[in-house]
């Protein structure tokens, strides 16, 4: 996350002391990532270094300004300009944990699934909640509104990435009910639940790629009774 | 909100379609609780049961056994002529093909419940003018409904659904058809009036329609599976980035 370019784009519009910067980014950003102070001044040394600030004076209350150079400026300028790097992706956590938990013997792909779609599901709860906050902070203008929309697009941001987790978990449930159907059932078990209260069993998945012998063995997830269309929407 | 009376009660809900070999469970076992002030929000895959448990609720199909309670009435054992009256009182129903009358106007659409109710076709129109306003829809209050865009007609149906004062609002996929803009203002819509105190039951695939909601609840092959609970307090946002 690029505290640095954060910070030559504030100080952008005028000189501005450490301090002030934390306290404008977090305003900026609604505190989703919060600053502490010594990572701006270390940053600003840096930046200093580099010859994108310069210490210029000081305020009234005696304050150490920082102002923005021409190099600064064009770093900036460049900053904008490039889009941000998405062909090399992070590593993802959840990612990794699906693609575990596939035939995992210690677990239920699906209850996996659910209990990070129960997460996903409350953390967008909780975002939309902020945003229809920052709606009303938006709609009723006043002198804050700058940040107030700068805020309101990092919670929208917020939640169109968790919505695309929700719905990845969707889909990978729907894939995976439909691929139980077309792969060999599961290795037979006897507590497979026949009117599946919830279904929820910790029998292995559908998915679970071994090779089961008893091709009469009813598949855990596609028995159940009520589920009747392969889970497309 | 617990020290209330829910305005909706659902009772070990059950509903079986068919019979012998064709036989679906549609719904097995449901308890749910709406309370006035909250939104809930139904998830689930498609026939996981969504629209068996909002039909049942609203009156508008009947469960092979369980309770359907609103307000005071027990649902399943009012007569037609009760039934009917509550549906026009305390219920309001949001379909997703909005079910608008092709022949009459946006307002004549949202009085016509308050009509059949008995109220006046003037005190009628001034109310239907009145949540048409609410839905920025004042000035489309003359038009038909082939006359109008998915979004409006869709809010024309939120009016009639809400208009009286109902105290329970069941919407099955209202956004459904609308895109996503309009989508949202529907549901600022619902949560608004659910803010003011009515009870509300939404059914959506969509996760990002049903964070609107105070609870949802997920359906699984006609079972409540799980469910979450937004934050009561204003959390900090700061703390949920960094249990994530
Ligand atoms: N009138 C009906 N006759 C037979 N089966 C039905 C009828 N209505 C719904 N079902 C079945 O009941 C199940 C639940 O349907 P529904 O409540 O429409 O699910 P959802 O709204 O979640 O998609 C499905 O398997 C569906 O096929
Ligand atoms: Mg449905």
């Amino acid at each position: 996350m690029s505290i640095r370019h954060g910070l030559l784009a504030l100080l952008e519009r005028g000189p501005r002391y450490g301090s002030q910067l934390r306290t404008e980014f977090e305003s900026r950003t609604g505190s989703t990532w919060p600053l502490n102070v010594g990572q701006v001044y270390t940053t600003l040394n840096r930046l200093e270094r580099d010859g994108m600030v310069a210490q210029g004076g000081q305020d009234e209350a005696g304050h150490a300004l920082y102002a923005i150079t021409e190099a600064g400026l064009a770093e900036l300028r460049t900053w904008f300009e490039k889009p941000v790097d998405r062909t090399s992706p992070a590593r993802d956590e959840l990612a990794i944990k699906l693609a575990m938990a596939v035939g995992a013997p210690c677990v239920d792909i699906r209850d996996v699934i659910q209990s990070q779609r129960r997460h996903t599901v409350k953390a967008m709860q909780d975002y939309t909640r902020l945003k229809a906050q920052a709606l009303v902070a938006v709609e009723s203008g006043g002198a804050r509104e700058r940040d107030d929309v700068a805020w309101l697009l990092v919670l929208e941001q917020l939640i169109f990435q968790t919505e695309a987790e929700a719905r990845w978990l969707d889909h990978c449930e729907a894939r995976l009910i439909r691929l139980s159907t077309t792969m060999p059932p599961a290795s037979p078990s006897a507590s497979a639940p026949a009117s599946g209260s919830a279904s929820r069993s910790a029998s292995p998945s559908a998915a679970d790629p071994a090779p089961a012998p008893a091709p009469a063995a009813p598949n855990p997830i596609t028995t159940t009774p009520a589920s009747t269309s392969g889970g497309t929407r | 909100m617990s020290t209330q009376q829910p305005v909706l009660q659902l009772q070990n809900l059950t509903r079986v379609h068919g019979s012998g070999a064709t036989e679906v469970h549609a719904l097995r076992g449901i308890d749910l609780a709406v309370y006035p002030g909250e939104l809930v929000a139904v998830m689930g895959p498609s026939g996981s049961g969504k629209s068996t448990l909002l039909t049942i609720a609203g009156g508008l199909d009947t469960p092979s056994s369980g309770r359907v309670i609103v307000e005071d009435t027990d649902i399943t054992t009012a007569t037609v002529k009760q039934l009917a009256a509550l549906r026009r009182r305390s219920i309001g129903y949001v379909f997703q093909d909005y079910n608008l009358i092709p022949a009459l106007t946006a307002a004549e659409n949202v009085a016509l419940p308050r009509e059949l109710d008995g109220t006046s076709a003037r005190k009628a129109r001034v109310e239907a003018l009145a949540a048409l306003e609410e839905m920025g829809l004042g000035h489309l209050a003359d038009r038909f409904p082939d006359e109008m865009s998915g979004g409006q007609q869709q809010r024309v149906a939120i009016a009639r659904a809400l208009v009286g004062d109902r105290r329970l609002v069941l919407a099955d996929e209202p956004t459904g058809a609308l895109d996503s803009e309009t989508g949202e203002s529907v549901l600022a819509l619902l949560r608004s009036r659910c803010d003011a105190g009515a009870a509300g039951v939404l059914v959506t695939h969509e996760p990002r329609f049903a964070a609107w909601a105070d609870r949802v609840v997920f359906l699984r092959d006609g079972a409540i599976v799980d469910q979450t609970v937004r934050s009561e307090a204003d959390s900090l946002l700061s703390g949920q980035v960094a249990e994530a």
